[in-house]
C-alpha cells in the first residue's frame, strides 16, 4: 500500500532514542554524568517514585544518556525496550533473575560462552536456579528438558566454540508450545546480522562490550524484551509467572502486567533488579557504546568481509585442518546459517592447526598484527589459544569433549586491510609448522 | 478490576485498570477510554496520578481488546453504550471522560447521551469527523500487520520521545508496534485493525451529540499529529465550545508528551472558578 515506512536501520543507528539537546542544543547525545535528578517538588518526588510520571530519579536505575542506549538497541532489535546493564553477565543475570528464583528452572544450550556456563551451571545452582544443559540441535532433549518449574529456555545465536546456529524458529516454538519465553545472546551477530525477534525469541541481550561497542574500550551489557510473550496468559495457564501478573510488594504491589502490556519484564527488571542487585552501566560507558552503534552497520559489513576472507584463505592452506564457520559448507549447521543469517556468520570463528599444543602456541607468537588476548568483537583483530590458555588446566581429553582441540585457534577478524591480516596469518602458519 | 457488563446478549466480562490502586465508586470518578489497536496500558501513567490524587478511575480495555473479552463492537455507538453499562456495572453515577483517538469518539457518544452523567469531557488526539484513507483501509482488510506498520510511523512526532513510557528505556515506537500487533493476534473472531478504524471512520454523529453535551469540553490535540490533524478540529471544537490546548507530540501525547499531558488533563478536570 501507498504510505510511509519505519525508520530503516542505518537511520535507526544513528537517531534512535536522541535528539538535540532541547537545554543546550547540543547534536550529539551528553554524557549525564550525574547520580541523581533534582525534583521539582515533593509532589513531583512522590510521583516519580509511584510511577505515575516518567523520568529519572537516580542513575542506578535510569539516566538520561543510557537511556539512549536503551532506546538505540531495542530499536535496532525490533523490540519494545531495553535495559543497560554493568556487563553482558550481568544482562543475563538480570534476564533471569527477573522471572526465577530458587526453585526455578532454566533449560540453556549447552554450546554457551565460558561465563554464561559458569554462572548457570555454578552460581546460580548455589542460589537454588537449576539449569539442564542441552545440545542446541537437539529438540527432542530441548523438549524432554522442560519441568513444570522451568522458566525459559536459552541459548546463544551462535553458539560457543563451534559457531553452532541456533534454530531460533524452533527452539522459540517449543518454548511458546510451553508457554515459556525463548532468550537468546545475541552477542556475536548483532542486530545488522540478524534480529531473534523476528525469528521468534522473546529476549535478548548483548554483551556490549563486544560489536556493538566495538572499540574494545568498554564493558557492557544491554538487555532487551520484545514485548511479545503474553506473561499473563502464561500465567494463566502453568502459573509460572507470578513475578510479573500479581502484586509485588517491593514496589508498590504493583502488577507489572498491568502497568504495562508490553514492557512488564522490563518494569520489574529495573525496578527490582537493577534497584537492587545494582548492575547498572556508566552513562560514560553508555555513551562510548554509542559512539559504536553509530557506525555498527558499516563496520559489521566490513567485519564480515574481511572475515569471508580470512576463512577461505585458512580453508584451502595445508597447515589448517578444519575451518569452523558456517558460511562453509563442511559446517554441520551451513544449510540453517544460510536461512537464518544471509547476511553473514559474524566474524569470530574458531579453525584447527595440524599439530600439537606446542604448535599453536608458536603460532600464537608468531603473529604481529592480531592481538593475543580474551576478547571477541574488536575492530581490532584479536587471536587466543584455548588449550595454552582458556583451557590448559584440561588434558587432550577433556578438551575434545569440549570440542576444542589442541591446535584450534579462535580468532576474531577485525576491521585492518584483509592483505595485512592474510600475510599475518602465513607468516604465523609458517611458524607453527616450524615448531 | 473486572467487571460484567450488560449489553443486549447478557453480561459480557470486561476488564478496567483502575490506576494501581482499589476502586473506591464513592470518589470522583474519571473513566479514560482509549482509541484503535490500544488497550489501557496507554493510560497507565495518567490513571496512576488521578488515582493517587483522590480519584476513582476506571480505564477499561474495550470489547475484543486485550482482557476484554469476545469480539470487538463495530460502532461509536455501540461502544458508547457498552461505556455507559460499564459505568454501572462500577457503581459510577457520574464521572469526568477521557478519551483517546477513536476513544474520544466514544466519550463523546457517551456524554450526549447521558449529559447529566459527565462532569467533564477531555477528548485527545481527536478530529471529526476522524475518516481513514481507503488506502488504508484497504491494506487494514488484506494485510493488517502492514497497516499497522504505517499507523505507527504516522502516530510518532519524534524517534526521542522523552522520558519515554511508560518509564526511561522503552523504544516508543517498538512498544506501540508490538501492542497492536498483539491485539491484533490475540483476537480471534474479527479483524480488529479494519474493525476498529471502520469503527473511525463510519461514525457520522458527532456533531450531533456535541449539540447535546453540557459539560465543558477540553479538546487536547498534537501540534505534529498526522493520524488526526489539529486542523480536521475546527467543526466540533466550535459546536461543543471547547477549549483546545496543543501539546508538542503527535497522535499520541500519552506516550510522547506525558508531563505535559497531565497537566492538560488536570486543567481540564479542575473545578471551575
Amino acid at each position: 500500500m501507498p504510505g510511509y515506512a519505519n525508520p530503516g536501520f542505518d537511520t535507526l543507528a544513528l537517531h534512535a532514542g536522541a535528539a538535540p539537546d532541547p537545554a543546550t542544543g547540543a547534536r550529539a547525545v551528553p554524557i549525564h554524568l550525574t547520580t541523581s535528578f533534582v525534583f521539582e517538588s515533593s509532589e513531583h518526588a512522590a510521583s516519580l517514585f509511584n510511577m505515575e510520571r516518567s523520568g529519572h530519579v537516580y542513575s542506578r536505575i535510569s539516566n538520561p544518556t543510557n537511556a539512549v542506549l536503551e532506546e538505540r538497541v531495542a530499536a535496532l532489535e525490533g523490540g519494545s525496550g531495553a535495559i543497560a546493564t554493568a556487563s553482558g553477565q550481568a544482562a543475563l543475570h538480570l534476564a533471569i533473575a527477573t522471572i526465577a528464583g530458587a526453585g526455578s528452572h532454566v533449560v540453556a544450550s549447552s554450546a554457551l560462552y565460558g561465563g554464561s556456563h559458569n554462572l548457570l551451571h555454578y552460581t546460580l545452582a548455589r542460589f537454588g536456579i537449576a539449569t539442564s544443559f542441552v545440545k542446541p540441535g537437539d529438540f527432542s532433549a530441548w523438549r524432554a528438558a522442560i519441568r513444570p518449574e522451568t522458566k525459559l529456555l536459552f541459548g546463544e545465536t551462535l553458539g560457543n566454540p563451534g559457531l553452532d546456529v541456533l534454530d531460533i524458529p524452533t527452539v522459540a516454538a517449543i518454548a511458546h508450545e510451553n508457554d515459556l519465553p525463548l532468550l537468546v545472546d545475541s552477542t556475536f551477530t548483532t542486530p545488522w546480522l540478524m534480529k531473534p525477534f523476528e525469528h521468534g525469541a522473546d529476549l535478548l541481550y548483548h554483551s556490549a562490550t563486544k560489536f556493538l561497542s566495538g572499540h574494545g574500550t568498554v564493558i557492557g551489557g544491554v538487555l532487551v524484551d520484545s514485548g511479545r510473550f503474553d506473561w499473563d496468559a502464561a500465567t494463566a495457564k502453568s502459573g509460572r509467572f507470578t513475578e510479573l501478573t500479581r502484586p509485588y510488594e517491593g514496589f508498590h504491589d504493583m502488577v507489572f502486567s498491568e502497568e504495562s502490556t508490553v514492557g512488564a519484564f522490563l518494569l520489574r527488571a529495573r525496578r527490582e533488579g537493577l534497584r537492587d542487585f545494582g548492575a547498572s552501566m556508566s552513562p560514560h560507558t553508555a555513551w562510548l557504546i554509542l559512539q559504536g552503534l553509530e557506525t555498527l552497520p558499516l563496520r559489521m559489513a566490513r567485519h564480515v568481509e574481511n572475515a569471508r576472507k580470512v576463512v577461505a584463505f585458512l580453508a584451502s592452506h595445508d597447515g589448517v585442518a578444519s575451518v569452523g564457520y558456517p558460511e562453509l559448507e563442511t559446517h554441520p549447521d551451513h544449510a540453517l546459517a544460510k536461512r537464518l543469517l544471509p547476511r553473514g556468520c559474524g566474524s569470530v570463528f574458531s579453525f584447527d592447526l595440524r599439530g600439537s599444543r606446542a604448535q599453536g602456541r608458536a603460532f600464537i607468537e608468531a603473529l604481529k598484527l592480531f592481538s593475543h588476548l580474551a576478547n571477541v568483537g574488536d575492530c581490532r583483530s584479536l587471536v587466543i589459544h584455548p588449550a595454552s590458555t582458556t583451557h590448559f588446566r584440561m588434558d587432550d581429553a577433556a578438551l575434545a569433549r569440549a570440542g576444542i582441540g589442541p591446535g584450534t585457534i579462535r580468532l576474531s577478524i577485525g576491521l585492518e586491510d584483509p592483505d595485512d591480516l592474510l600475510d599475518d596469518l602465513k607468516r604465523a602458519l609458517k611458524a607453527a609448522a616450524r615448531a | 478490576m473486572r467487571l460484567a457488563v450488560e449489553g443486549p446478549n447478557g453480561p459480557r466480562e470486561a476488564y478496567a485498570y483502575t490506576g494501581g490502586k482499589r476502586f473506591d465508586a464513592g470518589l470522583p470518578a474519571i473513566v479514560f477510554v482509549h482509541g484503535a489497536m490500544h488497550d489501557h496500558s496507554v493510560w497507565t501513567l495518567l490513571a496512576r496520578w488521578f488515582a493517587h490524587h483522590g480519584h476513582a478511575v476506571l480505564a477499561p480495555d474495550l470489547p475484543g481488546h486485550a482482557q476484554s473479552a469476545g469480539a470487538p463492537l463495530e460502532s461509536i455507538e455501540s461502544i458508547a453504550t457498552w461505556l455507559l453499562a460499564l459505568l454501572d456495572a462500577a457503581g459510577v453515577d457520574e464521572a469526568a471522560f477521557v478519551g483517546h483517538s477513536m476513544g474520544s469518539l466514544i466519550v463523546l457518544e457517551a456524554v450526549s447521551r447521558a449529559p447529566a452523567r459527565a462532569q467533564r469531557l477531555v477528548m485527545v488526539g481527536t478530529a471529526y469527523p476522524m475518516a481513514v484513507s481507503p488506502a488504508l483501509l484497504e491494506a487494514g482488510e488484506h494485510d493488517p500487520f502492514a497497516a499497522i506498520d504505517s499507523v505507527n510511523a504516522l502516530s510518532h512526532s519524534t524517534l526521542a520521545g522523552k522520558p519515554s513510557y511508560p518509564g526511561p528505556g522503552m523504544w516508543l515506537h517498538g512498544a506501540n508496534r508490538t501492542l497492536m500487533r498483539r491485539l491484533q493476534m490475540a483476537q480471534r473472531e474479527a479483524n480488529l485493525f479494519l474493525t476498529d478504524f471502520q469503527v473511525c471512520d463510519r461514525y457520522r454523529g458527532g456533531l450531533d451529540a456535541a449539540a447535546r453535551v453540557a459539560c465543558p469540553t477540553t479538546l487536547v490535540l498534537g501540534a505534529s499529529d498526522q493520524m488526526t490533524g489539529p486542523k480536521h478540529t475546527a467543526a466540533i471544537a466550535a459546536a461543543l465550545r471547547a477549549r483546545i490546548v496543543t501539546l508538542p507530540s503527535g497522535h499520541s501525547p500519552m506516550t510522547e508528551a506525558p508531563d505535559a499531558l497531565l497537566a492538560a488533563v488536570r486543567e481540564a478536570l479542575a473545578p471551575a472558578r
